[in-house]
């Protein structure tokens, strides 16, 4: 990033301005949106080195974790956040439920030709609260200008890395029969907040997104001594998806129980008016654990006590089958498959 | 919730089930339909046959307005939106229903047709004032539950003025699709399919009423009893069918008396009467074509009407070789007796139309209860 000599550089108009093709560019005009807009608000010493990528001190101990995630989120704004602390928590919740202790993030834009450079503001200052928030610093990132019509608005991918502990790590591969499985919070907030504030819809609902980061309740469920097997962010396709990603990695089957899923009743109310299923309804601030069953009430209790835990709750367990079923005694007595998720419930939600 | 988890709850289910078990005669056994893609999903989703006795069997009937869909109705919405480029919209389950050489509306929209899901038909007339410069086509499908709003959305179109909506009306009678099933050779004569009386339509039944079940009560000597979507409304009608059996009666009787009453919603009928006027007949998928079973657009709103509008002829398409919707849908197969069942159609990829919606016999049975073949 050089330094531009201010004088001659009017500042952007932040307030009226949009972004252009030159934004893209590679040239002046590009430095200056990456200098008062991005560093402005993202700025740490790595962003501040300047170079083409950051350069990092040796993590120590343990092996990395690196994961990515795209985020398409549509519309921008939602109750409960934006596609900017969205990005940020999305991608480290991915690393943090590896077990990892996430370090850095990159960031990259794609923005489209005529997106208002007060809602960049918005979404970048957004980021930066989150990263600050959660300790985890944006330490590289890159720019993109499309052409208007072939974006939509903006588009942010973010990449994490942290680092775990030798023999620490978690896998989806883990859990075993007999293991318990617990949720540490209410399902489809996310979605449903999201959905409601489509347009199309026109209701108004009470329901917030409950995007956040979860490394600081993980850390404190690992420091508890349960033998946790498995952490997942439930997010796209909701828990019903995570659990069948987590029954065919490990090759086993499980057994819910419908009546102890926790559910905010707007969001039940409002799956129910639109006829959607909560348990395929995104969640972006909610995971799910597998641990052994004589440690389940300890890590419960210890959830419970963490702030974004304390709707947590225990909600089936895992046994052997080789057709590596998710299964589901319903609140009415009977059972069912819970199932992938066939098609799209829910149009971009993250 | 509250109206709703008083109807889900599973210690009343728990009694239902004991009194069903207590009143079904050991020595024979029940055969009842479910008319209804909504209660064939709440049986599924709620594990309802979990608590039925054995003797006790429900058979999916042909109630999904997206499985009744013949091919050749969705062949006709693929051409509007790739050959007359117009707007299509259209209800969710509708997109992904199989059409000729591979196609589906939702593949149709990845090839450049402009093809749009709305939540109601109100929604479509708004694309249409929205959009003046595009041709917007609503395609209207379902039975009578979703016939007076598309009504609603013809009249509202009148009065607008609107030049650039119309509808592809696709819209089927409830009582017509009994009618064949009643009449079907498996039932009347073979005795293939045992039935031994109906779980009636829940929300159709607020349209149109309790009354036009009766015909099929006395006439065929079924007893009918309307039911809500659900579980407890589903666990009650069949103990309430259990009592026609066992004491040798044939009637409508109306479990569902909190929504529906004899006469059904005049105003619905007068709106829909003004509208829409019977077609003399109608291709369904599984039941063949069938005399007076679907509406068309009454002559004075010809102009909203998609087929006169636009150039489409209606070519009979036939299902997939080994697609056995049709048995299924007329209650003579069930969903794991078809060879492509989970194999070659499942939920994303369906070859049939019942493996389309989630109220389609065969994707309810994939869906939620497919672990009972594993077993």
């Amino acid at each position: 990033m050089s330094e531009i000599r201010k004088n001659y550089v009017r500042p952007l108009d932040i307030k009226h301005g949009q972004i252009d093709m030159a934004h893209g560019s590679g040239g002046r005009a590009m430095a200056q949106l990456i200098e008062e807009l991005f560093a402005k608000h993202l700025g740490n010493e790595f962003l501040g080195q300047g170079d083409d990528g950051a350069l990092l001190p040796h993590p120590g101990e343990g092996r990395l974790v690196m994961a990515t995630d795209a985020h398409v989120v549509s519309p921008l704004f939602f109750p409960g956040g934006d596609i900017g602390c969205l990005s940020v928590h999305g991608t480290i919740n991915d690393v943090a439920v590896m077990g990892a202790k996430p370090l850095w993030l990159s960031a990259s834009f794609v923005l489209e030709e005529g997106f208002k450079l007060a809602d960049l503001e918005r979404i970048v200052r957004s980021m930066a609260d989150a990263a600050r928030a959660a300790g985890v610093p944006v330490v590289t990132g890159d720019t993109k200008v499309v052409e208007r019509g072939k974006g939509d608005g903006v588009f942010i991918t973010t990449t994490g890395v942290g680092v775990v502990a030798p023999g620490k790590a978690l896998s989806g591969r883990y859990a075993r029969a007999g293991d318990a499985i617990l949720i540490s919070g209410t399902l489809g907030d996310h979605g449903m907040a999201i959905m409601a504030e489509r347009e199309s819809l026109g209701f108004d609902s009470p329901i917030v997104s409950d995007t956040a980061a979860l490394h600081g309740l993980i850390e404190e469920m690992r420091a508890s001594g349960a033998d946790i097997h498995v952490l997942r962010d439930p997010t796209r396709g909701g828990l019903a998806t995570t659990l069948n990603e987590i029954a065919r990695q490990s090759g086993v089957g499980m057994m819910l129980l419908e009546k102890d899923l926790p559910l905010k009743p707007a969001v039940n109310a409002a799956c129910e008016f639109l006829g959607l299923d909560p348990l395929y309804v995104a969640n972006e601030g909610k995971l799910v654990a597998i641990c052994a069953k004589q440690d389940a009430e300890l890590l419960l209790a210890t959830m419970r006590a963490h702030p974004l835990g304390s709707d947590a709750a225990i909600i089936g367990s895992v046994h052997e089958d080789a057709q590596h079923f998710v299964q589901m005694t319903t609140g009415f007595g009977g059972k069912r498959i819970v199932d992938w998720l066939s098609g799209e419930q829910l149009p971009r939600i993250c | 919730m509250k109206f709703i988890d008083e109807f889900r709850d599973g210690e009343v289910a728990r009694g239902l089930a004991e009194a069903i078990r207590r009143e079904a005669n050991p020595a024979r056994s029940y055969h009842f339909m479910e008319f209804c893609g909504g209660h064939t999903h709440a049986i599924s989703r709620y594990g309802v046959t979990d608590l039925l006795p054995d003797n006790v069997r429900m058979i999916h009937g042909p109630g999904c307005p997206v499985c009744v869909l013949p091919i050749g109705r969705v062949d006709q919405a693929i051409r509007l939106a790739l050959e007359q480029d117009v707007t299509l919209s259209t209800y969710g389950d509708c997109l992904r229903v199989p059409a000729s050489g591979g196609l589906s509306l939702m593949k149709a929209k990845a090839r450049g047709g402009d093809v749009r899901m709305v939540y109601s038909s109100a929604d479509a007339v708004a694309l249409a004032q929205k959009h003046p410069e595009r041709q917007v086509v609503f395609f209207a499908i379902g039975f009578e539950t979703t016939t007076p709003p598309t009504a609603v959305a013809i009249k509202q179109a009148a009065a607008l003025g609107l030049k650039n909506f119309s509808v592809l009306c696709c819209h089927v009678l409830t009582p017509s699709a009994i009618s064949s099933i009643l009449e079907s050779p498996e039932v009347r004569q073979w005795g293939t399919v045992p039935l031994d009386g109906f779980v009636g339509p829940a929300h159709v039944s607020t349209i149109i009423g309790s009354r036009p079940y009766e015909f099929f009560a006395e006439e065929y000597r079924k007893p009918v009893v309307i039911a809500g979507f659900e579980p407890l409304d589903v666990m009650q009608a069949i103990r309430m069918l259990i009592r026609q059996v066992n004491e040798g009666r044939a009637e409508v009787e109306n479990e569902f008396s909190r929504a529906v009453d004899r006469d059904g919603n005049r105003k619905a009928q007068q709106l829909v009467a003004e509208v829409f006027e019977m077609r003399k007949q109608f291709e369904w998928r599984g039941l063949n074509v069938l005399p007076y079973s679907a509406l068309r657009i009454r002559s004075q709103f010809a102009e909203f009407d998609a087929e006169k509008r636009f150039p489409l002829d209606y070519a009979s398409v036939p299902d997939h070789k080994a697609c056995e919707c049709g048995a299924i849908l007329r209650g003579v197969k069930r969903p794991q007796d078809c060879k492509i069942f989970g194999t070659v159609c499942t939920p994303e990829n369906p070859v049939g139309s019942c493996m389309v919606s989630s109220e389609g016999a065969c994707a309810a049975h994939y869906t939620y209860g497919r672990y009972r073949d594993v077993a």
